[in-house]
C-alpha cells in the first residue's frame, strides 16, 4: 500500500474513514463481515482447532509487523504491505481473512485508521474480498503453474495483483450503493483499479519473493503447497 | 506496546471500564455519521462535545491533532471533490465548484475528523490490554480476542526482530534504494514468518504443557458497575439530544 509521508507520522491513514459511505450501507456491510468472519472461523477451526488463536495471532503480528516496515519508493513516497494474499498462501484463506481482520479491528481501535462505523466495509473489501480472491486464484494457478519456485512466485504476483484491485472493486461497489457524494463511478473505478493495480504489482513481488524463501526452507509450513496441491500429489503417487 | 497511542495519565476517563468506553465511542460515532450533512450546529456541537471530553482526559489538543493527520489522504480526497462534483455549480475565487461536492467535502471532513478525534480519545485513555478485556465483556466471540491478544502480546517481539534483521543488513553494507531493495526486503519477510511461526508453535506447545485447552483463563475483576454506564452515557445521549435539537429547530 502507498502511503505519503506527512512528517508528523510516518503512518497514513488507508483504510475507509467515516463519513465516506452512508450509515445504512455501512451497516449491510457490516452483517456481511460478521457472517463472513463466522465462517471463517468455523472453516479455521477445522484447519487449525486449539491451535488456531495461538497461530492465527501470531500470523496476525507478523502480518502488523510487516505493515509497519515502510520501504522507499520514491523520494517522499513510501509503501508496505497488506498482507492478505501473503496471508492465503502461507496460513490459507481462513485464517488468513481472520489474521487481517483482526489487524483491522485493532488498527480501528488502536490507530484510529479506518473509521468505527466503516469496519463493515474494510473487513469486507481486504479480509473477505482480498482472501477470497487470492484463494480461488491461487488453488487454480497452483494446478496450472508449472510446479517449480517461478511457477510459485508467479502465482503469488498474480494472486496479489488480481486480489489487490478487486479489495479496491469493493470500494467502488460500496460507495456506487452508499457513497456521500455524487461522483462519477466510473472515474473512482479507473482511478481506484490504477492506483491499487501499482500498489497490487509491488505487494505481488514481495509476496512471491517471500513465498518463494518460506517454500525453500520449509516447504511444510507454506499451506499453498499442503492444501492446494495434494491432489495432484495424491494422483502421482497412485501412478 | 510502545506503538500504541496510549497515554498514561491520571483521569476520570481513563478509569473508566473500557466497555462503556468502547460503547459509547461507538455510539458517538454513528450518531456523528448519521447527522445529515446540512446540521452545520449539530457538528458544531459534537466537537464541543470531544472537547469536554479531552480536558476531562486530560489530554493535551496539540497530542490529538498531530495524530488526527492520519486522516490528511481523506482530507486530500475532499478537497478534489468540490472539483469533480456534479449538478449546480458556484463561482468562488475564479474557480467553478460544484455546490454537492463541496456539501460532500464538508461531509467528509467533519464526519472523518470526528471520527478520529474519537478514536484517538479512546486510544489515549485505554490501554491495548484493557482494550482486548472490554472487547470480551462486550460478548466479543473469544476466537477474535483471543486472535487478539496474542497479535498484540507479539506484535512488539515480531517488530523487533524486523529491526534486528535489517540493522543487521545494513552493518553488513546493505544500501536501501529504490527497487533493489525489494528482494532483500522479501527475504528478510520470509525469515519473519519463519521466526514467527516457529515462535507460534513452541508457545502453543508450552500453552498445552501447562494445561491450555482452547479458551484463556478469566483472571480479571468484575465488568463494568451501572454508575459508569451512566456517565459514559453522557456522551452519546448529549450528542443524540444534539442531532435532534439540530434537526427538529
Amino acid at each position: 500500500m502507498l502511503s505519503s509521508y506527512a512528517g508528523a507520522m510516518d503512518t497514513q491513514a488507508m483504510h475507509i474513514a467515516n463519513g465516506i459511505v452512508d450509515g445504512p450501507v455501512s451497516a449491510i456491510f457490516l452483517i456481511v463481515a460478521a457472517v463472513g468472519l463466522a465462517f471463517c472461523v468455523w472453516r479455521a477451526k477445522l484447519d487449525l482447532d486449539d491451535r488456531l488463536a495461538p497461530m492465527a495471532g501470531l500470523v496476525a503480528a507478523f502480518i502488523f509487523a510487516v505493515q509497519m516496515l515502510n520501504f522507499q519508493v520514491l523520494p517522499g513516497v513510501s509503501g508496505h504491505l497488506l498482507g492478505g494474499t501473503l496471508a492465503v498462501m502461507l496460513v490459507g484463506p481462513y485464517v488468513g481473512a481472520l489474521c487481517v481482520a483482526t489487524v483491522l479491528i485493532v488498527q480501528c481501535l488502536l490507530f484510529a485508521d479506518g473509521g468505527l462505523t466503516a469496519l463493515g466495509l474494510n473487513i469486507t473489501n481486504m479480509a473477505l474480498i482480498g482472501a477470497a480472491v487470492a484463494y480461488v486464484l491461487v488453488a487454480a494457478l497452483l494446478r496450472v503453474l508449472p510446479r517449480n519456485p517461478a511457477g510459485l512466485g508467479a502465482t503469488a504476483l498474480i494472486a496479489s495483483v488480481a486480489g489487490v484491485v478487486l479489495a479496491s472493486m469493493g470500494f467502488v461497489v460500496e460507495y456506487a450503493l452508499g457513497g456521500t457524494t455524487e461522483l462519477s463511478i466510473g472515474a473512482i473505478a479507473a482511478t481506484m483499479a490504477g492506483v491499487h493495480t501499482l500498489i497490487g504489482i509491488g505487494e505481488g513481488l514481495i509476496a512471491a519473493v517471500t513465498v518463494v524463501t518460506v517454500a525453500r526452507v520449509r516447504p511444510d509450513l507454506v499451506y499453498a503447497l499442503r492444501h492446494f496441491r495434494r491432489p495432484v500429489l495424491a494422483k502421482a503417487v497412485i501412478a | 506496546m510502545n506503538n500504541s497511542l496510549h497515554l498514561d495519565r491520571e483521569s476520570p476517563i481513563h478509569r473508566l471500564s473500557p466497555e462503556v468506553k468502547i460503547v459509547a465511542v461507538l455510539l458517538f460515532t454513528v450518531i456523528v455519521v448519521v447527522t445529515p450533512r446540512e446540521e452545520f450546529a449539530a457538528f458544531a456541537g459534537y466537537a464541543v462535545l470531544i472537547a469536554i471530553v479531552a480536558a476531562l482526559a486530560r489530554v493535551p489538543a496539540g497530542w490529538l491533532l498531530k495524530r488526527a493527520t492520519i486522516e490528511l489522504p481523506f482530507v486530500l480526497l475532499a478537497v478534489v471533490l468540490p472539483f469533480a462534483g456534479h449538478g449546480e455549480r458556484v463561482e468562488w475565487l475564479g474557480m467553478s465548484l460544484s455546490v454537492e461536492g463541496l456539501y460532500g467535502a464538508w461531509n467528509i471532513v467533519a464526519k472523518g475528523t470526528l471520527g478520529v478525534l474519537a478514536s484517538l480519545l479512546l486510544a489515549a485513555t485505554t490501554t491495548t490490554r484493557d482494550l482486548i478485556i472490554g472487547l470480551d465483556r462486550l460478548r466479543c466471540p473469544d476466537v477474535i480476542t483471543q486472535i487478539m491478544t496474542f497479535m498484540v502480546r507479539y506484535l512488539d517481539v515480531l517488530a523487533d526482530d524486523a529491526r534486528r534483521m535489517r540493522i543487521a543488513r545494513l552493518a553488513r553494507g546493505y544500501d536501501p534504494r529504490f527497487l533493489w531493495q525489494v528482494k532483500a526486503f522479501a527475504v528478510g519477510i520470509g525469515a519473519l514468518f519463519l521466526r514467527s511461526y516457529e515462535r507460534g508453535e513452541r508457545v502453543y506447545l508450552a500453552m498445552l504443557s501447562r494445561g491450555y485447552a482452547g479458551r484463556m483463563p478469566v483472571t480479571v475483576g468484575a465488568p463494568a458497575p451501572a454508575a459508569e454506564w451512566v456517565l459514559s452515557a453522557a456522551l452519546p445521549v448529549a450528542s443524540a439530544g444534539i442531532a435532534v435539537t439540530a434537526l427538529l429547530a
